[in-house]
């Protein structure tokens, strides 16, 4: 195997390639224009809720949208 | 249930195994004869069921004189932009700098970095801003490029860019930790990558 060129600036400060991309991606989003930038917003977003368990019974969920 | 029985069929191990790198693949088969021969054996009266090979479009093997137009497929998480596209050349942003593409091109894996993307198909030009990703080249004149997200450069907003650009200066100079630095810098590629798409 060919050895790999410089380790990328991010790899060394501990970040992985998906968050940089992630990152690189929600950039580009935000400096779309106006229409554009919605529709590619909307498109991203993730519901979930999170629910912590003790005893083994959940807590009320919280829900972050 | 049925998972099992593929286990006692007992496949033979496929020269898949072997294969060093995707790129260099002969082209693939489009049904899997053994596998459906040994379900027929074991389970006569049941049809076999379809695996993904049969679903696949095997890829065309590698001519023995280079062809004369290269096919594009370029690819989003939620659009495919262009599907087996032939066109004459592309030029991508490969991490390692500006990346031309040829019919005949050998096969190469390149990853991406924030910028233009531009497909020739004669005298056309379209321009595509790419925030990353990866593009692999065939031996057969195929090449792949798959971004996380991609625009006509019409779509982006000079000013947005602009400021983005000294937010994140600002932000490097202040950063402390590592992670911020490297947050910082990111931001400032991102954004002098968008800059001089637009400008250039």
């Amino acid at each position: 195997m060919a050895s790999n060129a410089a380790v990328p600036f991010w790899r060394t400060a501990g970040m992985t390639y998906i968050t940089y991309s992630n990152i690189c991606a929600n950039l580009v989003r935000n400096c779309l224009k106006e229409p554009y930038k919605t529709e590619a917003l909307s498109r991203e977003k993730v519901h979930f809720s999170i629910s912590k368990w003790t005893n083994g019974k959940p807590e009320k969920p919280t829900s972050d949208v | 249930m049925l998972r099992r029985a593929s286990g006692l069929l007992a496949r033979p191990i496929l020269a898949a195994r072997a294969r060093p790198f995707s790129t260099d693949l002969p082209a693939a088969q489009t049904a899997d004869a053994t596998f459906v021969e040994a379900w027929k054996k074991v389970i006569p009266n049941m049809d076999p069921p379809k695996t993904p090979l049969s679903f696949m479009q095997p890829r065309p093997p590698t001519p023995s004189s280079i062809p004369s137009k290269l096919t594009v497929n370029f690819v989003l998480p939620y659009a495919s932009e262009l599907a087996t596209k032939e066109v004459d050349m592309v030029i991508v942003p490969a991490t390692t700098g500006q990346m031309g593409i040829l019919p005949g091109h050998v096969a190469t894996i390149a990853e991406l970095k924030p910028g233009v993307l531009s497909v020739h198909e004669g005298s056309d030009v379209t321009k595509y801003f790419i925030s990353s990703g990866f593009v692999f080249i065939h031996a057969n004149s195929f090449a792949d490029i798959i971004a996380v997200e991609a625009m006509p450069l019409d779509q982006i907003d000079a000013s947005l860019v602009q400021k983005g650009l000294a937010d994140f200066t600002q932000k490097l100079s202040s950063a402390t930790t590592d992670l911020e630095k490297a947050e910082g810098q990111i931001g400032i590629d991102v954004h002098s990558a968008l800059n001089s798409a637009l400008t250039g």
